[in-house]
Parts: structure tokens; sequence; C-alpha cells
């Protein structure tokens, strides 16, 4: 019972750290036939996040080996019956992937523009079907009794999950755009600046609709209004939010990108909370529901992955923590330089 | 069609694109690892141009098996839903170790390697290349583990109808895993040092960067000397081991059909497996295979006829490939004791060199072939012995693993393409002239 309800919220916080890091370099690649006006411009993009996406998207296996683990039987129902969804974000990872590595190694435009879609799709396909995926697993999927999935792609594209979908797309760009803001000089920091301010407001008009339509489409609140402490989760998320634009105002970019960062997890535990103990509701009958009791590993099993992961998670943080102190700066010509870079 | 057949060609085109580019990055990131290090400790710049130049291939290739390898992380779920849902309690908290303890650590350094070489000092930064190599082996070690558990599996009890753990070393530490991992990753080594070898080849018949060129060779032909003779000789423990635990696929890879003792090694056979038997049989070594499997040229050896034809997997893909495999094996001792020979008249050993440049392919070849010898020879069975390959499957639409098998093989086919072309292009132009340091 301990044991299930620790891995539930291990499993959220996976997810969480998947989309608080890979978050911004979806956001970039999204921003990136926007913002990127010159070859110059391009090139400082994909190498603001070129060190550091290999590692992000690191936790989006971590968050699905996991799933497999400690709850096999979501990570079974879950990933066939998104099988549609899951596998455009899969395709859509591997554009981006070797795009970047791929790029700059010909140096020729029409090349060079096949890939730049490639970011462009890569990055914008994930942010959208992620938020989709979440969004409808809030509302419930149709499964039956045997896990079995009754409907199509486009049973997911209903609006609540779209309105997932442009949720998580413009945490994102902001995310991204801030990320940007940190890394780039002159024109492009400026524009990378101004995207975030405006796409700060319609962010926040969306998650405000999204909190309401949560209340009509999702059972979600069920567990806050029993518990009305983790209310204060849903708090300081919007406090999150709201202070990610005084930062900016402030022009202290990493701060923002922070607040940012807090906001992407806040807003993935505010659904994580919502559901517990489900993990993949059915929207047929709560009886099908898979749950943190009915669809987890024995026991044996959670404590030895348990164990792996106290381990190894702090050290996980910690070099990640290191990379990004190295990187933080600003991408300069010089960098541009070096022949390894993207 | 039907959704277990296509799962399975999904299954198999995913990972066998996937493993042409993880031997490569086992073997190629202790080369580049070794060259750095030479580098930091003589201030020799050639190492240096060796370890940039070795490093672009290595990161061209690196990009292209790390996005491969996501899909295969993922497709347990999509298209074997109800494997997962019998075994993830063991084989998923594998996965999942891996990508905790091994994946992660390389995966978050390659970047830092990459863009990290102004930012760290010279020793920090070759170290980071040694934990990446070092990382990417224990990666196999979890993945070989896993696999090792589906062609025997142990340390579990059957619970509410799936395989719970109960003995967790016995998992880690099965003699399967252990020879399955020295085997494969002796197998990526080889395939990294034919690679180097074989583009070192191609330079030194051109005569261009002669001793850049010569040394690489040289790093590559010691390597590879090594592994060639340690990958026939784990190979051959292999046998045995297969012999007792998996005797389906022993009798499917020699061709064997009655039970017998001093069992034959053929060194052709055509299986006709309606009439369950050899329409070919070309050069039996009589008592071979006894004394091979059971070091006794008079044990007994069990036939195909032996076990029920529901239970046998398809001999003639298993034969072959197992017979290809082990023939590019020893093809493989014979190259690299040649160059021996010729090690310090290879600029003039224009023959020799042509051969090691034909010769890249061969080690992908071997290490494919030795997939399909695994995989292929342990069907009907997804878990031998336990869970047949055709219970495994989704309940999903055919419709839909038929559209992404289609853009699995139209997507990889292009990046596949792109990819070697790009290995190829860089491979051609040699290295730098001067890495601005």
């Amino acid at each position: 019972m301990v044991l299930q309800t620790i891995w539930f919220f291990l499993w959220g916080l996976l997810w969480a750290l998947f989309f608080m890091t890979d978050g911004f370099d979806f956001g970039i690649g999204t921003l990136y036939p926007f913002l990127g006006k010159t070859d110059q411009d391009k090139r400082i993009m994909i190498n603001a996040i070129g060190p550091l996406w290999d590692g992000n998207e690191m936790w989006l296996i971590t968050a699905g080996g996991v799933t497999f683990a400690a709850f096999p039987l979501v990570y079974a129902v879950m990933f066939s019956s998104l099988y549609s969804a899951l596998m455009l974000i899969l395709f859509a990872l591997i554009l981006r992937g070797v795009s970047f590595e791929f790029r700059g190694k010909v140096d020729n435009p029409v090349w060079r523009k096949v890939w730049d879609s490639c970011i462009f799709i890569g990055s914008f396909t994930p942010a959208l079907l992620f938020g989709v995926a979440f969004a409808n697993i809030f509302q419930g999927i149709p499964i039956d009794h045997n896990g079995i999935y009754h409907g199509t792609l486009f049973t997911l594209l209903n609006p609540y999950g779209l309105l997932g979908g442009v949720l998580f797309v413009l945490l994102f760009l902001v995310h991204g755009a801030l990320w940007l803001s940190i890394r780039s000089t002159g024109e492009l920091h400026e524009r990378a600046v101004s995207a975030a301010n405006k796409l700060w407001p319609i962010l926040l008009m969306v998650a405000v609709v999204f909190l309401i339509a949560s209340k009509f489409s999702t059972r979600l609140y069920d567990n806050y209004i029993a518990h009305p402490i983790f209310f204060s989760v849903i708090l300081m998320t919007v406090l999150a939010l709201l202070s990610v634009r005084f930062f900016i105002s402030k022009k202290t970019f990493f701060k923002a990108w922070f607040a940012s960062a807090l906001t992407i997890v806040g807003a993935t535990f505010f659904g994580v909370i919502g559901l517990y103990p489900t993990l993949f509701p059915s929207s047929l009958s709560p009886k099908y529901s898979l749950t943190a009791f009915n669809a987890s590993s024995s026991p044996l099993t959670l404590k030895i992955m348990l164990i792996v992961v106290i381990l190894f998670i702090p050290v996980i943080i910690g070099y990640q923590v290191w990379a990004y102190n190295l990187f933080k700066g600003k991408v300069t010509a010089d960098d541009l330089a070096h022949e390894e870079a993207y | 069609m039907d959704v277990v057949l296509l799962s399975r060609l999904q299954f198999a085109a995913a990972t066998m694109f996937h493993f042409l580019f993880v031997p490569f990055t086992l073997g190629l990131s202790f080369l580049v690892a070794y060259m750095e290090t030479k580098y930091v400790k003589t201030g020799d710049e050639t190492y240096l141009r060796m370890t940039k130049f070795w490093g672009k291939l290595f990161l061209i290739n690196f990009a292209l098996g790390v996005v491969t390898g996501i899909t295969l992380e993922f497709q347990f779920g999509t298209n074997w839903s109800r494997y997962s849902a019998y075994v993830g309690d063991i084989f998923g908290s594998l996965l999942a170790i891996e990508a905790t303890t091994s994946f992660f650590l390389e995966s978050t350094l390659i970047g830092v390697w990459i863009f990290g070489w102004k930012k760290l000092s010279k020793k920090a930064h070759a170290t980071v290349m040694w934990l990446v190599a070092v990382a990417a082996t224990f990666s196999a070690v979890w993945i070989l583990i896993a696999n090792a558990w589906m062609q025997n599996p142990v340390g579990f009890t059957i619970r509410e109808g799936r395989a719970e753990l109960v003995d967790f070393a016995a998992v880690l530490f099965q003699k399967y895993a252990i020879f399955k991992f020295l085997h494969t990753v002796s197998a990526a080594y080889v395939l990294s040092a034919f690679f180097v070898m074989g583009v070192s080849a191609y330079h030194l018949l051109k005569k261009q960067n002669i001793d850049f060129f010569k040394r690489s060779f040289r790093i590559a032909l010691v390597f590879g000397t090594i592994f060639s003779v340690i990958v026939v000789v784990v190979g051959d423990i292999n046998g045995v081991i297969i012999a007792e635990k998996q005797p389906t696929k022993l009798a499917a890879m020699e061709s064997l059909w009655e039970t017998t003792t001093r069992a034959p090694v053929y060194l052709f056979a055509l299986p006709d497996e309606e009439n369950e038997k050899n329409s070919i049989e070309i050069g039996a070594l009589p008592g071979m295979l006894s004394f091979l499997v059971f070091h006794d040229i008079d044990a007994e050896v069990r036939g195909l006829k032996a076990f029920p034809k529901d239970e046998r997997p398809p001999v003639l893909i298993t034969s072959f490939a197992f017979k290809g495999m082990v023939g590019l094996g020893f093809y493989f001792i014979l190259a690299t004791v040649l160059g021996w020979l010729k090690r310090d008249r290879l600029v003039d050993s224009p023959k020799y060199l042509k051969l090691m440049l034909l010769s890249i392919p061969l080690p992908y070849l071997a290490c494919e072939l030795g997939w399909v010898v695994a995989e292929v020879g342990r069907q009907p069975w997804i878990v031998y012995g336990l869970m047949r390959t055709s219970d495994a499957v989704s309940p999903i639409a055919t419709s839909q693993v038929l559209i992404s098998l289609i853009a699995f093989l139209a997507v990889y086919g292009l990046l596949g393409a792109t990819g070697f072309y790009l290995i190829a292009q860089n491979a051609r132009k040699g290295p730098e002239i001067q890495t601005g340091s």
C-alpha cells in the first residue's frame, strides 16, 4: 500500500521532470522557424539546447521504463491503447534527434531546409500530443475490462484533449523562449524575450480555462475537495506562473526560466494528485481503471526498484545540474566555430 | 497478415536497424577514449586529430543509435502488451534499471563531450568519454540480462497469471546472461575494429595521412585481434549453454533432425521442414556436434523430431544465420592474423588493404545474423518454454500496425541511408589538417 503510493508519486515526478527538462527543447524547436531569421540564429537556437536535449530526453525513457517496471499493466494498456499517438511522438522524436546531428553536416541550403522542418515537426508534435494524451488520461480513456481500447487516434482529439495539447505547447513555448533568452544575445535575445512576453498572457488564459474545464471534463477535483490542503499545489503553480512574468520584467531570465520549470512540474502534479490512486482511468467504467493498487508489480520488484531509484535519481540530478551549469552561458560565435557544434 | 506477424516484422526491423549502430558505439567509444587519453598523456597532436576524426564518425552513428533505441523501449508496450503485462515485474525492471543507471549517464555525458572541449580540462574531457564508454557497456549488460531472461527464464514464480520476481540475483548472474554479454560486446568490438581498419585501409590505399592511419590501424588491429578470438571462444561456450537450456534452438542451428549419438556438424545442410529432413547434406563431421556441446563425441544430442512440431523454430533461417555467423567469425580471426603478418608493410600491401576495406560490412552482417539466431531460434516462444510469441501481442487493430510498420520502414530506410552516407562521406574526407586548439 505504502510502496504503491510512493511509486505512484515517483511515476508522476518522472513525467514532471521530463516535461520540465525536454519541455524547453520542444519549445525552442517549435519557435525555431519563427525566431530563427538567419542561419546564425538557427544555429544558436540548436546549440542552446545542443548539449542538453539528449540527457533531457532520458527522463522520458526513464518514465517509460519505470512505468514498465512498477506498473506493468499500465505500461501495457497505456502504450497499446495510445498506439498511434505514441508512434507519432516516437517518430517525431527520432526526426528531431537526427536533425540536430545531420543539419550542419552538409553545406547545402536544401539539405538544411529539410532538417529545419524536421526540427519544427519533431518538437511541436510531441509537445502537442503529450498534452493531448495526458488530458485524455485525466478525463479517462475508453478501455474495457481486458484493457482493450475502444476508440481511434481521433477519439483523443476531443475538445478537452486538444485544450490539454494547446496548454502543453504554450507551457513549452514560454519555457523554451526563456531558455533561449538565457543563452542568446542581441536581436535573437530580444526576439526570444518578446516571444515569452507575448505568449505568457495567452498561456495564463489557457491555463485558467484548463483549470475550469477540468471541473467539467474530469474528476480530478474530487481528491482536492476531499483533501483541501492539496489546493495549495494549484495555488503554488499559479504563483509560479505569475512570477514568470515578474522575473521577465526584471530581466532575470534564469529565475523566470526556473519559475516556468516549477509551473510545469506543478501543472503535472495538478493532474497526478487529482488522479491518485488511478494511473489510467477508464471512461467506460471506474471498475476497469488501472490503479496503483491493481496494476503494480510485486512488492519485491517495487522494493528493488525503489532502492535503485533512491540511489541513482539524486546522482542523475547531480550530474545534470553540473551539465546545465557548464552550458547555461551565452552561446558565442566561438562555440559555433567548433567543428563538433551542431 | 495478422497482428502477430506484422508486430514481429516491425520489431525485427526496429531492432535490427538499432543494432546497426549499437555495436559501433560500444566499441568506438573505448577506442576514442583511448586515443584522447593518449593525446592527454603524450601531447601528440596526431592523437587529438584521431580523437576528433573518429569521434565525428562516432557521433553520427551515436545519434542514430540513440533515437532508434527509444522506439524499442516503447514497442514492448505498444505491440507486445500481453507480454509486458506478463513479464513486466522482471523484464520491465531490468529496462528501467538500464535507463536509470547507464543510458542516462551516457546520454547526458555525450552532450558534455561534444560541447565541452573548451569548458573542461583536457583530462576531464577525456574522462567524460571513458564514462560514456563504460555507461554504454553497462547499458549492454542490463539489456542482455533482460534478453537472457527471455531465452532462459529464472528466478521467478507464476502468481496471479504473471511471472513475478523471487530471486533477483538468479536473474542477474545466470550463466546465460554472462556469456551472452561477453559474446555480444566482443562482437561489437570486432565490428568497430574492422570499421577503423577498413577506413584506415582506404586512406592507406590512397596514400593519404599515412602516419595517422597506420597508427589508427594498429590500435584497431590489437583490439580486433583480441576480440575476434574471444568472440569465437565465448560463442563456443554459448553453444554448450544453448544445448543445455534451449535444445530446440541448438537442433535448429545445426539442422539436426534425428536424436543421435555422435551427432555431426554439417558444413552445409539444406533443411526440408515439410519432410523433417535435410534435402542436401555436405561435409558431415561425425561426432563434432556431440563433442562441441557435451565435450564427448559419443554424447546424445536431441534432434528436432524429439520435439512437437509446434515447438520448433524455423530451421532454415536459424541454421543459415548460424552457419553464416560462424563462418564470418573465423574469417575475422584470419583477417586479423594476416594483419599482423603485414603490419610493417601495410602501405605496400594493396590487396590486403582492399580486402580490409571491403570487409567493413561483414561484422555488421555477423552481428545481425547472431541476433537472428538468438531471436528466431527462440521461436515459437517469446519467453522460452513459458510464453508463446502469438500470445504476447497487443489487442490492437491490424491496420494500425500495418501503417506503423510501413512508416518504420520508410523513416528508418531514409535515415539509415542518410546516416551511412554521412558516415561514409566523412570517413572518406579524412582528418582535418588543423584542429584549432
